[in-house]
């Protein structure tokens, strides 16, 4: 039975993980977006969407409870000025988790959470690579994303792209596990389409 | 208490096990940069999740 088991203790004691979290929402509403263990997400995630709620209410009260939680009166501002009306329409899931692996040294799955509908600006180390990834598959996608249809895309798909996709990715393709070159044939098509529009 | 009649033969604990095999890890395929990576994950390749989400990523 799963009775009483609300929410997760990440190995701290309450006070411990109180802070922890207090100091993680906090951030979060400073930076947009950070990142931390997954486990640590979730539940980061319940105390930032009590916030923006909070943050939606916007009067004095709601302010000095949010004012309990969070560590920077500056963030409060930002929260009940910035952040808390662009949800004015959204009724909860206002922050977004993505999953982006596993920590090197300890195995632990990382997360970003991230608050929706901010435009994130991307940091841009090395564009080189990436910018030739997108010029070399945008022109061909685009005679593929005609067919907006899925299984049209599948008849011609595979035979084309999978050619590419092993030159261009060679290296990484001789790691991959056998069956995946099954996969590789049926997987791409389906997310194809939306595929070109950043690029462009 | 009931109780096995016979131990289990080598043959017979080995043929049970012969469908315990480690099938590897389900990877997808990227749909952005068409490499492999994890479901569910932000792709460490190119760095985008359902086709936007960047983040950036350096040369390894």
């Amino acid at each position: 039975m799963r009775h009483l088991k609300a929410y997760r203790k990440l190995n701290r004691t309450s006070s411990h993980r109180s802070l922890m979290l207090r100091n993680l929402v906090t951030s979060l509403f400073e930076h947009e977006r950070v990142e931390t263990t997954l486990m640590k997400a979730k539940e980061a995630r319940r105390i930032a969407e009590r916030m923006i709620t909070l943050g939606k209410r916007g009067t004095l009260h709601a302010r000095r409870q949010a004012a309990s939680v969070l560590m920077k009166k500056s963030v409060v501002k930002k929260l009940f000025d910035e952040i808390a009306p662009k949800y004015e329409k959204r009724n909860g899931g206002y922050t977004r988790i993505l999953r982006v692996g596993y920590r090197k040294g300890d195995g632990a799955p990382l997360a970003f959470l991230e608050l929706v509908e901010e435009e994130i600006a991307v940091k841009k180390k090395k564009k080189k690579k990436e910018t030739k990834k997108a010029t070399a598959k945008s022109a061909p996608k685009k005679e593929k994303a005609a067919p907006e249809k899925k299984k049209e895309e599948a008849k011609e798909g595979p035979s084309e792209e999978t050619v590419e996709t092993k030159e261009e990715a060679k290296e990484e393709v001789q790691k991959e596990p056998s069956e995946k070159s099954e996969v590789e044939d049926s997987a791409p098509e389906n997310a194809e389409p939306e595929e070109t529009k950043p690029e462009e | 208490m009931p109780v096995p009649k016979r131990r289990t033969s080598k043959a017979r604990r080995d043929k049970r096990r012969s469908h315990h095999a480690w099938k590897g890890v389900a990877l997808s395929i990227c749909p952005q940069c068409l490499e492999p990576k994890l479901p569910h994950h932000v792709c460490p390749h190119c760095g985008s999740y359902k086709g936007k989400e960047i983040v950036e990523v350096e040369e390894g």
